[in-house]
């Protein structure tokens, strides 16, 4: 089959910034992205670089960019990839900086997974022989470990792309495999940590890294679980915790939710400030007549809505 | 045609243009709406009463879906927020009977029970699915000829693929440019396409927020877009309820309006814009309506 493969290219040493460059190439129908990439390599381009090794989906060395979205280039077959002109585009990750061509430079993606203490802290004396987990626990722990930290889910995150700061869904979703590790004894330390500003509250819940992550860790999961986590073992001050009180709280109340009264019980009443802030977009939105309805009804048969998200609560205030 | 309709909060609340505009609309394709909330349903959780409690949201959903099975009706949403959560609940109840019983356990004391064959799906899907693009040509009074429009579809309604079923229905892929073609308009394609909008970040991290809107916005006005059309009223409040946020922080004029994809459709069928509360926007959409040649 004959295929382009355009390739966005960047070398630090000549001044020419990033270009897009194509490559006509005659290659196998089941061929790889990475197949097709080597075959540049070794045939037409030795100056191309690119990482890759087990060409197996294991190590994770080879995720890049094809056609917008990261993926892992030597699981993804080119005939799936290229368009009516038989073109794919390659680009390295994004999030990252680029080193050369589609290499990149990972010292900050580690550095945030070694933020989260990626390591089992257990207390007491070591058992005499191994650690007792159920088999449902490490079944569940077993999908987050299959993480080959290729670093597909920090290239297309959405929260990543606006705030470098962001410690980002590779550390978060390590960070929930310990936290939900039975063996593990400093999961409401872990939390607390995960709680501050740059941790699981900044995740704008896109799905992006839900949608490439080539193992199917879903990351975002993982943050949703945490932030579930957080809340439940006590820190339920940060604005986000608040938030999903607030809005949980209308919804049982009424059945749908009160835009007007979401915000005020979100920074709570008394908070001046954070309310004025609030005042510019509720004016706009009142000259528009965008405002929400003053009075908010509920929805038929409210009370078996309430009696539902009493009865669930109890319930499980019971098992914890 | 008739739908057990699911018109979401922000569709009555923070956009209360969309709701009417998506009921002229659906009465002027022949679709019948019988409206869920009427009939007790509740607000899906948006995906934020799920931060604190999974399983309640799902059971909240399951409710909802049985009562759509007791009318025997299919379910319509328009809101991508709305299609995203529901679809998610409805993957993890579908897909394991034992999470299953364990819900209806919860909806039994009111004579519910989920029965697994709910599949909600938005206007949008609708419009291609089962009134068909070229039968949607038929109903264009006001041809949107001129119009270059930026496609923006919200995170909800295009992931996690799987959970939308995109494998089965491919065609979901680009229906918001195919709808556009069918009115007449020429899509822009633009890297915001399928991005976040911001709005989840908002209370949370607002200047992150705004800094999604600014740039989804500004990229679609520099590729040469009239506006941007979106099947979600979530990331209608932000791209257009915070554009003046974002032209504050970032330094930049952008004024590019955002229309509700059933304001665009109502548009293009010949309603007034007033009725379609194209004037109820923050950024005003004169420009789009004189580029149509309509008064606003
Ligand atoms: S080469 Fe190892 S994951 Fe692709």
């Amino acid at each position: 089959m004959q295929v382009i493969v355009s390739v966005n290219r960047f070398n630090p040493q000549d001044n020419k910034g990033k270009y897009w460059e194509d490559y006509n190439l005659e290659i196998e129908e089941n061929s790889t992205v990475l197949d097709a990439l080597i075959k540049i390599r070794e045939e037409i381009d030795g100056s191309l670089a690119m990482r890759c090794s087990c060409r197996s989906a294991i190590c994770g060395s080879c995720a890049m960019r094809v056609n917008g979205h990261a993926r892992l280039a030597c699981n993804t077959k080119l005939a799936d990839m290229t368009d009516d002109a038989g073109m794919i585009k390659v680009e390295p990750m994004t999030n990252f900086p680029v080193i050369k061509d589609l290499v990149i430079d990972q010292q900050t993606f580690w550095d945030k997974v070694k933020q989260v203490s990626p390591w089992l802290q257990s207390e007491g004396p070591d058992p005499k022989g191994e650690y007792v987990a159920s088999n449902e626990s490490m079944n569940h722990l077993a999908g987050v470990m299959a993480c080959i930290m290729c670093g597909a889910c920090v290239s297309d995150c959405s929260a990543l792309e606006v705030d470098k700061n962001f410690i980002g869904p590779a550390a978060l979703a390590k960070a929930y495999r310990f936290v939900a590790d039975p063996r593990d004894s400093k999961s409401v330390q872990r939390l607390g940590v995960l709680n501050e500003y740059s941790g699981i509250w900044d995740c704008t819940r896109c799905y992006e890294c839900v949608e490439v992550c080539p193992k199917g860790i879903a990351p975002m999961d993982r943050i949703m679980a945490l932030r579930e986590e957080a809340i439940r073992v006590g820190y339920d001050n940060t604005m986000g915790a608040r938030h999903a009180d607030a809005f949980s709280d209308i919804v049982e109340d009424s059945g749908w939710l009160d835009e007007l009264r979401l915000p005020i019980k979100t920074v709570g009443i008394f908070n001046l400030p954070a309310l004025l802030n609030f005042a510019p977009v509720g004016l706009r939105a009142l000259v528009k007549g965008k405002m929400p309805a003053i009075f908010h009804h509920n929805v038929p048969n409210v009370q078996n809505v309430r009696k539902l998200f009493k009865r669930i609560r109890n319930d499980q205030n019971k098992d914890d | 045609m008739k739908f057990a309709f699911f018109p979401g909060c922000v569709s009555r609340g923070g956009c209360p243009e969309l709701y009417p505009a998506a009921k002229k609309v659906c009465a002027q394709l022949g679709i019948e709406l019988d409206e869920l909330q009427d009939r007790g349903a509740t607000c899906t959780g948006a995906g934020v009463l799920q931060e604190k409690n999974q399983f309640l949201g799902d059971v909240l959903n399951a409710r909802t879906f049985a009562i759509a099975e007791g009318l025997g009706l299919p379910i319509m949403v328009i809101c991508s927020t709305c299609q995203g959560v529901m679809s998610q609940a409805n993957k993890r109840l579908k897909t394991d009977p034992d999470y299953l019983a364990k819900v209806n356990e919860q909806l039994r004391e009111e004579g519910l029970e989920y029965k697994g064959t709910a599949s909600p799906r938005h206007l949008l899907w609708v419009m291609v699915e089962d009134i068909g693009i070229d039968n949607l040509k038929t109903y264009v009074r006001r041809p949107l000829t001129g119009l270059r429009l930026a496609p923006f579809y919200g995170c909800y309604i295009v992931r996690p693929s799987d959970d939308l079923e995109f494998k089965l229905y491919p065609n979901r892929e680009d229906s918001l440019e195919r709808v556009m073609e069918a009115l007449g308009a020429e899509p822009v394609d633009f890297p915001g396409k399928t991005r976040c909008c911001g709005f989840p970040l908002l209370t949370i991290n607002e200047k992150n927020s705004v800094q999604m809107v600014a740039n989804h916005t500004m990229s679609a006005k520099q590729l040469g877009a009239d506006a941007l059309v979106t099947p979600c009223p979530l990331c209608h409040l932000n791209l257009d309820g915070y554009q003046p946020s974002a032209m504050k922080q970032t330094q930049q004029d952008i004024n590019i309006p955002i229309i509700h994809l059933p304001q665009l459709v109502g548009l293009a069928m010949g309603f007034d814009p007033k009725e379609l509360g194209l004037s109820r926007h923050i950024i005003s959409t004169k420009k789009v309506l004189s580029k149509i040649q309509v008064a606003a």
